[in-house]
């Protein structure tokens, strides 16, 4: 294959075992030619030995030894195909109730989700909670699935139904672009190749769409934000002087000779030089990584951000988040936490839960305070010092938190700046 | 379709670079680990990029098992000259020696599950709270799961149930005393990529990738290269073949296949028509359904 200018897409799946989700990514693994004969042996041999007719799909994306067992996901598993079009990551989720951590944790890096509906069932609870969590996490392209049309006779009636259903609960949320498609996972109808079942149907097949949305604005290109890691001060005689400062552009564009400032001191300057690797380039775009050299000799250590003059985030100290609680214990009421944001990290204390929101209804609970594993809730948080912050809304990457307990060190919350 | 855009290697790339970064701002003594294998190579190439113009501010470990291709030591030397870092060798030997290890017997006996031992060893000696390596999750099913940032306990042991989740690009290293982590930076790699990125960036690797001639017996369904730990059985027969390898490991578990691929773009092009899994020819891992994962668990690469 020749080295080519292709895109890479991540995108997530949701949908329970019974949903055939697990059949669905072993059709399109299975159909864009991206099953191993070693693979494909081993998943032949398991279906004889388990009685399945000819080969099981689901296999190909069978886990640990517990998952196999208990025929479950218990964490997010990638899996990577590529066609000529593109590369793609699929972050696979699991579908229960009690691993709406994993979904978050999929969705949080995903240009698009697939959610899958079984076409006999309709939408049901576990949908509307998926599609809640595509749209918090603001996932740009969502595809739904209707699943399973041979066991209704690839209606059409019964597709728009499930359509017109969808379309009534998923108007309370923010969803960009929205498409569905009939298909049927376990026959390939409408997954990488076309249903000669279902010719009603004029759109795309699921792997043509992937292969076709725009998703190179889905990275905010206006706000350029440059958190900086690291600063790189090579005591070789060659570069005795240089010293850059290290990152990976979390959006926007930077040319050398920009006014920029750097936050939170305030300082201004000039980019002097960019550098990709060992390349001088004279621009830098996200979601490069680069470094950066300035023109003036002023004080930048990780954590701060060096961003355009005339366009800056807001320093903020006190302000309201969506957060998804990870952890088996609940919050502890005014604990402290570590929280991180880009290369920043200070301590933090959950202020006030506002609400916590029902994820099957979208209704808002205000009486309840606690937050457990899977809850997800506006809080107010508040900081030891201000946080240089976009809302998640408009930039996914200085726009999310997590905060991590200071007693055992876990990830225990994630959250999306309002 | 605008011009501010990533390909997908540029990404994949720019990913690594911010992995690494953040594994060096983040810990006190990181080290890659090296094994000579094109993936470590590979991840020591893009340390240089992350930290140019300075130097890679990590040590490379190699656990070695005594088992060498001498191609192997030979390139490991050559590249720790050549970038001024420092090399720590943990040594599988010495922990036989030390009473520390048993050696396998039998008929298909390698060192390759000993070399825990030794690797969790050095890491306590040496107070490594972060070893870097080229683990990729199309790999095998157990490293499907890996985060980028790992977590190990004190006895060196990998939770695959109970892992930190990791969102957006945040990465959580905090650790207590004792414990340590592993970092992929390169997890979202596939084969195909690491061998396009390397003719890309014209990365040399050792010649044991590349076709050559060499002394080989058939044993589990791949070519066996000839070596003086190797045990010819009655009714195995010394064969001379052009082969090269997929990937490296202990001489004596790592297969090759017949190629007459010797160039990169060659290999490129017998990558992309190949229909086995590089691991395919590693016997380490046809033990049993879940070797990876049990190896994985006790703190294996």
């Amino acid at each position: 294959m020749e080295i080519n200018n292709n895109q890479l897409l991540r995108f997530t799946t949701a949908g329970s075992v019974d949903d055939g989700k697990s059949t669905l990514i072993g059709r399109l693994l299975y159909d864009s030619k991206s099953i191993f004969e070693d693979q494909l042996e081993s998943v032949s041999a398991t279906s004889a030995k388990k009685g399945h007719d000819g080969v099981d799909l689901a296999l190909f994306t069978d886990g640990l030894k517990d998952e196999r067992e208990q025929g479950i996901t218990i964490d997010v598993a990638y899996r990577y195909f590529t066609t000529p079009k593109r590369k793609f990551i699929i972050a696979d989720t699991p579908g229960h109730i009690q691993y709406t951590r994993n979904m978050v944790t999929g969705a949080s890096t995903a240009n698009a989700a697939v959610i899958l509906i079984d076409a006999r069932h309709g939408v049901i609870e576990q949908t509307k909670r998926h599609s809640f969590i595509a749209s918090l996490l603001n996932i740009p392209h969502l595809i739904v699935c209707i699943n399973k049309m041979d066991l209704v006779d690839y209606s059409e009636d019964k597709f728009n139904d499930i359509i017109a259903r969808f379309e009534e609960f998923s108007s309370k949320l923010l969803m960009k672009d929205l498409r569905f498609i009939p298909i049927s996972a376990l026959d390939g109808d409408n997954v990488v190749n076309r249903s000669n079942n279902m010719e009603w149907y004029q759109g795309g097949t699921l792997l043509n769409i992937l292969e076709t949305i725009h998703i190179s604005s889905d990275i905010n290109k206006i706000d350029a934000r440059f958190p900086v890691q690291t600063v790189l001060r090579p005591q070789s005689e060659e570069h005795r002087d240089y010293r850059g400062y290290a990152g990976r552009v979390a959006s926007g564009i930077y040319r050398v000779g920009d006014e920029v400032a750097v936050l939170p001191s305030g300082f201004t300057s000039k980019i002097k030089s960019i550098n990709a690797g060992e390349n001088e380039v004279e621009e830098a775009y996200a979601p490069m990584s680069i470094s950066m050299a300035l023109e003036d000799d002023i004080d930048v250590s990780r954590g701060d951000m060096i961003v355009r003059k005339n366009n800056q985030p807001e320093p903020t100290q006190e302000f309201d988040v969506m957060l998804c609680w990870l952890n088996d214990e609940a919050a502890r009421p005014r604990a402290k936490y570590t929280i991180m944001h880009t290369s920043n990290e200070q301590r933090a204390m959950i202020q006030e839960v506002i609400y916590k929101i029902d994820i099957n209804t979208y209704d808002r609970i205000i009486d309840e305070k606690e937050l457990n594993m899977n809850d997800i809730s506006r809080v107010k948080i508040r900081c030891t010092r201000p946080l240089m912050t976009d809302s998640y809304r408009d930039n996914r990457n200085t726009g999310s938190v997590i905060l991590i307990d200071e007693m055992t060190n876990e990830t225990v919350a994630a959250g999306m700046i309002v | 379709m605008s011009k501010y855009y990533l390909n997908y290697l540029d990404e994949l790339e720019s990913e690594a670079i911010y992995i690494l970064r953040e594994v060096w701002a983040q810990f006190d003594n990181p080290v890659i680990l090296f094994s000579g294998g094109k993936d470590s190579i590979l991840v020591t190439h893009l340390a240089k990029k992350a930290f140019y113009p300075a130097r890679i501010p990590f040590a490379l470990l190699h656990v070695d098992t005594g088992h060498n291709f001498p191609e192997t030591i030979e390139f490991r030397d050559n590249l720790v000259k050549e970038l001024g870092v420092k090399l720590i060798v943990g040594s599988v030997q010495e922990s036989i020696n030390k009473g520390r290890v048993v050696e396998e017997r039998g008929k298909n006996a390698t060192r390759n599950a000993l070399q825990i031992i030794t690797l969790l060893d050095t890491i306590e000696e040496q107070k490594i709270d972060c070893a870097i390596g080229g683990g990729r999750r199309d790999e095998e099913k157990a490293r499907a799961k890996e985060r980028f940032f790992s977590h190990r306990n004190d006895f060196g042991e990998w939770d695959p149930k109970n892992q930190r989740p990791e969102l957006w690009n945040l990465l959580n290293g905090k650790h207590f005393e004792g414990e340590h982590f592993r970092a992929f930076p390169i997890s979202n790699w596939t084969e195909m990529d690491v061998w396009n990125y390397i003719k890309r960036e014209n990365i040399q690797i050792p010649s044991l990738y590349i076709a050559h001639e060499r002394e080989v017996v058939w044993r589990s369904n791949s070519w066996i290269p000839v070596s003086e730990f190797l045990k010819i059985e009655e009714g195995e027969k010394v064969e001379k073949k052009m082969i090269r390898f997929r990937t490296l490991g202990d001489i004596t578990i790592t297969g090759g296949i017949e190629s007459e691929a010797d160039t990169l773009g060659k290999i490129v092009e017998e990558v992309s028509a190949m229909r086995k899994t590089e691991r395919g020819d590693r016997s380490d891992d046809k033990r049993s359904e879940t070797a990876m994962e049990d190896r994985k668990k006790q703190g294996y690469f």
